[in-house]
């Protein structure tokens, strides 16, 4: 489902190349549930941004459902993620002058489609049916963040990218919104590959990747 | 692009924040305002304008001379079927019985029906038509109060007394600044020779009106008779010229109002351009987020357009509505310009081409902060400090500077009608707010090094000039280029009104003229003047002549081979006279001045602008014809003359010896020091000579101070919408903002400033915005003054220091006063409120 070869990621930091990523190899599964883990500045943020297609790699390259990202524009990588992939933030990413439904709906009207009894249906089943017409700055933190699970899940990706999803949660709700990850994984047979640094949240995935200064240190599958 | 994508997100996204974008449109408002307001008023004049073009000229046809009518303009009036009346005009001192001075009047001597088309309305009604009945008169009420004489009563012109029967209300076709030069009177023609006023060297206007009967048509007769009677100095008037030389020129003077109110609409672009820059900085966010799930640049680009396109559309339409209500105020503004009732109607054709320009100015501004969204990466949502992605060229960038760039010129080009001032005006615009801009830069400069030096309060409210994303090119562009405006017209109006000064004490410039002296009456006068205890200048001779021949080629075939612009030189009345000294407002450029007796060929020094037009230089001969006298003359000199002296100037000066036999009449300048005095001797020497003419400076110059007043009472209306817009931009640089000062202030409270400190903050941006922004404008104004004087007046620049120091006082307290509303808003919040993100 994905996969990439090669990949490396350099910045300029201070007039000096950095190099945040080290040629990294990976492969991942339809269907799979995959933990990125490691300390602060590991790479897994940038390494989850490559494989989304949000980034251009110094050199290597990520092929995402059978597409070489480095053949496809910005324009054609945006869509891509738009009919194939969902995303889940550590800081929700919700936009505020909408309401938790037109939120939810902001991904099938991308596409030009709309299904709002869908995006009903899936805000009830992460808990908030009758919040729809409340707007995130009306919502608790949890609760967006739930708010931002039904919506990436509302044009049934084939892959689900989340980043720190409970990072900016406290453990209860935190896990909550990962038994609901897992629930809709499931269900829908998504791919979903998620960074992390809570080691509790690494165990429940299926394959846990370690990174460390920018390369793989372990791959253990549970 | 997903087009209902875009729709519906702008839709959404602008429920929210309204507000602060509603300034966004209010930007644009102002300038759509007085663009509609002016563009509207010209429509209407130029409907009046047709509506009333018969009524102006009062006739079908007009002839008119300088001078009796030659022979050949009565044989064409002869030919032509139809019924004449004959106006003469002249100018001649009036005065009654009891009053203590006399006045120069413009008198008009009518003889048969004029005007056949509109009436002359008088008060009482009926007395035009009881003018032809008797020894009448009807006289502007002006002249009443200032003689001192009622209905009823008589006044004294020339040699015979005239009995007032009425007042003149209005006279088709005149504008209201006519009778500022002198009170209008009518006589009849019957009465004209008894005035003994209409002899040498006086100056006299001959109009004979033709109505042509039903199916006449005057265009045909002008295009006859014109040709042959243009070289004899005969006009001929048809409703259909008039019409179109008012129209040209009453637009131009629409056009160029106009020009000052696209100002007003291209800072609103400036306003938009800089709420665009804030808004689209809260949303980048979001943007990153909605590319990460899929959003294209463009539909993001387009999302925000639409927003900043619906606003703009709002505010436009807003403007063209008020647009509609102050263009009803503006007769009043402009009537005494225009010689026709402006008939209000709303020009729905100025509103529509307003709102379109709105709509066209936001959307072109708004585009250059827009495109940032283009450069926001999709990583942004996941790492703040994601960087925009780095650009090689940006086509896009470059493309939209030059769509902005090109709307400055086309709209410039629109406004102007005219190819060379629109561009001209475009590059001024651009120029001036690239000083203004530089401004700004300076002032940021100062602030880092000013900043450490200064207490806690002052140092916050320079270093604020400086903040990220601060406000202070936009403010200083904004409200620098409205005070530009007002301190261009008040520093032109103060440099010509100082150069004509004749009225202050210390001034030992004459401030009266007494002209048409007959050689006879010099004697007189001046014993008169000397008696009266009055300083004189000597007297000055003047001749009346026309060129014969330029270098040996005769005046007719030099017409036909002379562009229209020349021909003036070549065909007007010259009133040359004879020295043999220059005096000081005159300087040599080539040539040398005479000195010893004329030889046979006579010597004369030539204006050097006249002697450009007639082609000629150092050693040329030009034949004068004086009153029928062949008088050959050689160019000895060419000199320049400072022409906004109120002193007795020549094109032409003859060397002594020449002209002294043909016939001439002498000028007096003298300086009488109160106006009573004045007065009484305009009245005495008017009884003794009724033909010379007495001219008080100071009421000259009065007139002239009330046209220019009225003149940039008009322009100063239009540069007032330019400031205002630059206060909207104000308002919406600071309402922008306000989150990130509201949580500053919260930060600020808690470490424990005092309201009074956070106002002073407040204070000191503004006062420094405020004071930069007016010392720019008033530097710029000062150059452009400058400029105007140099090269447009040519006379010396002075500046008014009050007036000039209270122009950057005032823009510091308004743009003060507007940051004291925030600053107080911002102190109210509370900072436990501010730091739960409770705002509002």
């Amino acid at each position: 489902m994905i996969s990439c070869e090669g990949l490396t990621r350099e910045y300029q930091s201070g007039g000096q190349p950095l190099t945040v990523l080290k040629n990294i190899t990976l492969s991942v599964e339809a269907g799979a549930f995959l933990a990125i883990v490691g300390p602060s500045g590991s790479g897994k943020t940038t390494l989850l941004g490559l494989l989304a297609g949000l980034d251009r790699p110094s050199s290597g390259h990520v092929t995402l459902d059978g597409v070489r990202l480095d053949t496809l524009t910005e324009d054609g990588r945006a869509r891509l993620r738009g009919e194939r992939v969902g995303f889940v933030f550590q800081s929700f990413q919700l936009v505020p002058t909408l309401t938790a439904l037109e939120n939810v709906l902001v991904p099938l009207e991308l596409l030009g489609r709309s299904d709002e009894p869908r995006a009903r249906r899936l805000l009830a089943s992460v808990g908030l049916g009758g919040r729809e017409q409340h707007y995130p700055a009306q919502l608790s933190g949890g609760e967006q963040q739930r708010v931002a699970l039904a919506r990436a899940f509302v044009n049934t990706p084939r892959i689900l990218f989340a980043d720190e999803p409970t990072g900016n949660l406290d453990a209860a709700t935190g896990a909550t919104i990962i038994a609901l990850m897992r629930e809709l994984n499931v269900a829908h047979g998504t791919t979903l590959v998620l960074v992390t640094h809570d080691q509790d949240l690494a165990h429940q995935a299926r394959r846990t990747v370690q990174l460390s200064d920018g390369a793989i240190v372990s791959d253990s599958a549970a | 692009m997903t087009f209902p994508f875009v729709l519906r997100m702008a839709r959404r996204d602008m429920r929210a924040g309204w507000r602060r974008l509603f300034l966004l449109a209010g930007g644009v408002t102002a300038g759509v305002t007085a663009l509609v307001a002016i563009n509207g008023f010209t429509a209407n004049l130029r409907d009046s304008i047709a509506s009333q073009a018969r009524q102006l000229l009062g006739a079908d046809l007009s002839f008119e001379a300088r001078g009796p009518l030659p022979d050949v303009a009565r044989n064409a009036l002869d030919s032509i079927a139809g019924t004449e009346s004959e106006v003469t005009s002249f100018s001649a001192m009036a005065y009654a019985g009891a009053s203590e001075t006399a006045r120069l009047t413009q008198m008009s001597a009518v003889t048969g029906g004029w005007p056949f088309y509109g009436s002359i309305e008088t008060t009482p009604a009926s007395a035009w038509s009881q003018l032809q009945a008797g020894r009448h008169v009807i006289v502007d009420p002006s002249l009443l109060t200032s003689l001192g004489v009622r209905p009823g009563d008589s006044i004294t012109v020339g040699e015979t007394r005239l009995q007032v029967i009425g007042t003149i209300a209005a006279v088709p076709g005149d504008v209201g600044v006519r009778n500022a030069f002198g009170p209008r009177a009518f006589m009849r023609g019957a009465d004209l020779d008894a005035t003994g006023l209409l002899g040498f060297g006086a100056r006299v206007e001959h109009a004979v009106f033709v109505r042509l009967p039903p199916g006449g048509n005057a265009q045909s007769i002008a295009e006859k008779w014109r040709p042959r009677l243009r070289d004899l100095r005969v006009r001929l008037h048809t409703v259909a010229d008039d019409q179109a030389r008012l129209d040209n020129a009453l637009t131009r003077l629409g056009n160029f109002l106009a020009l000052v109110a696209l100002v007003a609409l291209l800072l609103g672009g400036l306003g938009v351009a800089s709420a665009v820059h804030v808004h689209i900085r809260g949303k980048l966010q979001s943007v990153a987020m909605l590319r990460c799930l899929g959003a294209t640049s463009g539909q993001m680009v387009g999302v925000y357009l639409v927003q900043a396109g619906l606003l703009a559309l709002a505010g436009s339409i807003a403007g063209a509505a008020i647009g509609l209500f102050v263009q009803k105020a503006l007769p009043a503004l402009l009537g005494d310009f225009v010689p026709v009732d402006v008939v209000f109607h709303p020009s729905w054709a100025a509103a529509a081409v307003g709102t379109v320009m709105g709509l066209w100015v936001a959307v072109a501004f708004a585009l250059l902060p827009l495109l940032e969204v283009r450069r926001v990466p999709p990583l942004a949502a996941l790492r703040q400090d994601a960087s925009a992605r780095p650009g090689g060229r940006d086509w896009w960038r470059i493309g939209t500077l030059v769509a902005l760039g090109l709307t400055i010129v086309l709209l410039s080009i629109w406004q102007a009608r005219s190819l060379r001032t629109g561009i001209i005006f475009a590059v001024a615009v651009l120029v001036v707010l690239a000083m203004l801009r530089l401004a700004a830069v300076l002032l940021m400069r100062v602030a880092r090094g000013l900043a450490p030096t200064l207490p806690f309060s002052a140092r916050q409210g320079i270093l604020n000039l400086r903040r990220p994303s601060n406000q202070t090119n936009t403010v200083i562009l904004a409200i620098g280029f409205g005070a530009f405006l007002l301190a261009t017209v008040l520093l032109v109006q103060h440099t010509l009104l100082r150069t004509l000064d004749v009225s202050s004490p210390s001034s030992a410039n004459a401030n009266m003229v007494f002209f048409d002296i007959q050689p006879s009456q010099l004697a007189g006068t001046d014993s008169m003047l000397a008696a009266a205890g009055i300083a004189t200048s000597p007297s000055v001779a003047i001749v009346p002549m026309r060129i014969a021949s330029v270098r040996g080629v005769a005046i007719s075939t030099l017409q036909a081979d002379t562009l229209r612009e020349a021909r003036w030189a070549l065909r007007r009345e010259y009133r040359s006279t004879w020295r043999d000294t220059m005096v000081s407002s005159e300087a040599l450029v080539t040539g040398r001045w005479w000195t010893g007796p004329a030889g046979d060929t006579a010597r004369i020094s030539v204006e050097q602008d006249v002697a450009g037009e007639l082609g000629v230089s150092v050693g040329d001969v030009i034949v004068w014809n004086v009153q029928g006298t062949l008088i050959p003359t050689v160019v000895a000199s060419i000199r320049t003359v400072d022409w906004a002296r109120f002193e007795p100037n020549f094109f032409v000066v003859f060397q002594p010896g020449v002209l002294e036999q043909a016939p001439h009449t002498w000028v007096t300048l003298a300086r009488v020091p109160s106006p009573e005095s004045r007065g009484l001797l305009s009245r005495r020497i008017a009884e003794r000579y009724p033909n010379v003419t007495s001219l008080d400076l100071t009421l000259i110059q009065g007139a002239i101070a009330t046209l220019l007043g009225k003149v940039t009472l008009a322009i100063r209306f239009m540069a007032l919408f330019s400031l205002l817009t630059g206060l909207v931009v104000l308002v919406g640089a600071i309402a922008t903002s306000r989150f990130q000062r509201v949580r500053e202030a919260a930060l600020l409270r808690t470490l424990g400033a005092s309201r009074r400190q956070l106002v002073t903050v407040a204070l000191v941006e503004y006062a420094a915005l405020g004071v930069v922004a007016g010392l720019a404008a008033l530097l710029l104004g000062g150059s452009a003054a400058w400029s105007l004087s140099h090269w447009i007046f040519q006379v010396p620049f002075s500046v008014p220091v009050g007036s000039a120091v209270t122009l950057v006082i005032a823009t510091a307290v308004v743009t003060m006063l507007v940051g004291l509303w925030t600053a107080l808003d911002v102190a109210r919040q509370t900072p436990l409120g501010v730091l739960r993100g409770m705002l509002e």
